[in-house]
């Protein structure tokens, strides 16, 4: 139990940060319907920018948690300059396009913005110097970190905030109009290229605080860890339904706790050795209390994939999305 | 009359000039025509993605999957992994037929998704099989996980061994020579196939499909049935480009089906012109030699310029990748040689 607790914990601080990244998939996709293949990048670029300021200010010997802080605070404006580029540069000229032609530019931009932070940073997995003293607290039988905590927290606030702002603001509403009839948005006054121009820079703020957790968490940041964090987000986005704000966030927390809960129990649920007649039929492999485990949890990152291809399957519109998959 | 003869003597002179390649290529070097080979690979799977991108217009962003089962299909028959060797004409067939068979299995649930949603699931479905290569090592030991499996067979034909010289008529022909042929057939088959099924009833699905998939159901195509065919065509394709690999190279490890290698396929399709099988020939043969062409330029020119190794080679080409995806569908949508109707529907504005 208290394992399962543990593992709860554990999934929900992940899967606070896919929300966060899913958020940004999902606000593009809404308002454009175009898949940001490159927005994993952001996040990665988001933590390297940080790592890069934390390294300087920790040996400067600032107080740990501003030193984060503004680790954070320099990563977000770069992010959401790149972010800005890059539908500027490559995604607006194609706005009118078939869809293919978008997606396979964001391709592109993925593996140059990939490439480019391999050249400033090399190519080898950097440590997140651990600064943030390490406080624990115990619930339930399980320990919880202070940066899971912080993480928690942080996510819930953005998301919070980001709902006020779609919902509650001029810019969400000129948003959700422009995702709705961008042409008739643009009748009733909305400047739709400066809304579209919003939409990809606050995801890219998102990303970026998203990479910053996602580093001091770890602890380790790499210039590919951009690609399988951003699909399982997108994962998430579309388990939530994509284009609906809640629904990223729902979809990010479940999709964590699925991942964790799947990792922490396949190794279990998969050992053969636990059902008697299989066991009687391996024999000498489950004596002595052995284990024949069909699959480990090195097969943690395959459950984001299931994931997303069950819910393409059963329920294309997600869990809270009213958009359909096939939508033409 | 005049032109037809010009087509027919043009022909001719490139089928002499390919047949006369290897041997001016290993005056080079042997490694040259291994280049080739490679880059005859790389065409093949072009080619066969060119099916589901360019015919039916299906991006499919794991195609290197299929390529993985076709060279872990070979090896593990071919290999003292289990101590099976079978001959090569056995081994492809069924590597092809496993990897229709896994092209189906992807298809089949996802085929009714609208495009880009197709192209993350088979972005993820290459994932899954490369994982799933890297941990079949254990309980029982299958792939050799990331160690890889070595000591494959080499193609043997009778009593010609493909990773050995012969003198044939006091002219020495290598092992990769010999390579080089057999992948030229693969290769003459494979462009037969392709021109073939362009023009036929089912190509015209495809187009048909491409174009607007609602108004293909409406003529009473069965578009699923088409595409899942689509997909399983491009499949073996790829999973006998993969058997190929395998046997070329004797040695195969997950690290050779990476996502990269999805996307470099993707890009040699894309730059070539989608559709286009010139155009597609074209943009794998060019894609396939910039990496050989860097080795060669980028070492010396910043050894020369700044006196040491600023930037690898391996970056440079990905650079230039991701920047050819961006700027071909930015200023050239249908590619380098593009397909006529491709280009009317990739110029044409969408009015909705």
């Amino acid at each position: 139990m208290d394992i399962f607790v543990q593992q709860l914990i554990n999934g929900l601080t992940l899967g606070a940060v896919y929300a966060v990244v899913a958020l940004g998939y999902t606000m593009v996709y809404g308002i454009i319907q175009l898949i940001n293949f490159a927005h994993g990048e952001l996040v990665m670029i988001g933590a390297m920018v940080a790592f890069t300021v934390i390294n300087l200010l920790a040996a400067a010997g600032m107080p740990p948690l501003a030193v984060v802080l503004i680790g954070a605070a320099c990563a977000v404006p770069v992010c959401m300059l790149v972010g800005y580029l890059m539908e500027r540069l490559a995604y607006r000229p194609l706005r009118q396009a078939p869809r293919l032609a978008p997606l396979i530019t964001a391709i592109g931009v993925s593996i140059v913005l990939q490439h480019l932070a391999m050249l400033v940073w090399s190519r080898n997995v950097l440590a997140f110097p651990q600064i943030i003293p390490l406080t624990t607290y115990s619930f339930a039988g399980a320990i919880v970190t202070g940066v899971q905590l912080t993480i928690l927290g942080l996510c819930f606030a953005m998301m919070a905030g980001l709902a006020l702002l779609v919902y509650r603001t001029r810019l969400g509403t000129a948003m959700r109009a422009t995702a709705q009839n961008p042409q008739v948005a643009r009748l009733m006054g909305v400047d739709v290229n400066r809304v579209i121009a919003a939409t990809f820079i606050i995801g890219a703020g998102l990303g970026a605080v998203a990479g910053v957790m996602f580093g001091t968490y770890y602890g380790v940041a790499q210039y590919t860890m951009g690609s399988v964090l951003g699909l399982k987000a997108f994962a998430a986005a579309v388990l939530g339904g994509i284009g609906n704000v809640p629904g990223a966030m729902v979809g990010g927390l479940v999709l964590g706790v699925v991942e964790a809960l799947g990792a922490g129990y396949i190794g279990d649920l998969t050992d053969l050795c636990r059902y008697g007649p299989l066991a009687d039929a391996l024999g000498e492999h489950c004596a002595d209390g052995g284990h024949f485990v069909l699959f480990g949890s090195n097969y943690q990152d395959v459950f984001a994939f299931v994931v997303l291809i069950l819910v393409l399957v059963f329920r294309p519109s997600g869990l809270l999305g009213e958009r359909v998959g096939d939508r033409a | 009359m005049n032109r037809r003869k010009l087509i027919w003597t043009g022909i001719a002179l490139i089928a002499v000039a390919l047949l006369l390649l290897p041997f001016a290529l290993s005056y080079a070097g042997t490694a040259w025509v291994r280049i080739a080979n490679f880059a005859m690979l790389y065409v093949l799977l072009a080619l066969g993605l060119n099916i589901v991108v360019g015919f039916a217009g299906l991006l499919d962003l794991g195609y290197i999957a299929f390529y993985a089962v076709g060279a872990y299909v070979y090896a593990l028959l071919a290999s003292p992994q289990f101590g099976l060797h079978l001959p090569f004409w056995v081994i492809l067939p069924i590597g092809a037929a496993t990897a229709a068979l896994f092209g189906v299995l992807l298809g089949a649930p996802t085929l009714k998704l609208r495009g880009d949603y197709l192209a993350i699931v088979t972005l993820g479905f290459g994932e899954i099989v490369r994982i799933f290569l890297n941990n079949l090592s254990q309980p029982v030991n299958i792939t050799r996980g990331p160690q890889g499996i070595a000591g494959i067979d080499p193609v043997r034909v009778a009593s010609v061994d493909f990773s050995r010289s012969d003198n044939v008529l006091g002219v020495v022909v290598s092992g990769p020579m010999k390579y080089y042929y057999l992948l030229l057939l693969l290769l003459l088959a494979i462009v037969l196939i392709n021109v073939r099924l362009q023009n036929s009833r089912i190509g015209r699905a495809w187009e048909a499909i491409r174009e607007d998939e609602v108004a293909a159901r409406a003529m009473g195509i069965d578009t699923t049935g088409m595409k899942l065919l689509a997909f399983a065509m491009g499949a073996s394709f790829g999973g006998v480009g993969g058997g190929m690999f395998a046997a070329m190279q004797g040695f195969i490890s997950p690290e050779s089906f990476v996502l990269v290698e999805s996307v470099m396929v993707v890009s040699m399709v894309v730059l070539g012109g989608m559709g286009n099988i010139a155009g597609v020939i074209l943009g794998a043969l060019l894609l396939a030699f910039v990496p050989e062409i860097l080795r060669w330029t980028v070492e010396p020119v910043q050894q020369a310029l700044f006196g040491k190794m600023l930037v690898e080679p391996e970056v440079i080409r990905m650079l230039i990748f991701g920047l050819a995806l961006v700027l071909v569908m930015l200023f050239r949508p249908a590619g380098l040689l593009p397909s006529a109707v491709r280009k009317r529907e990739l110029t044409h504005d969408r009015t909705t």
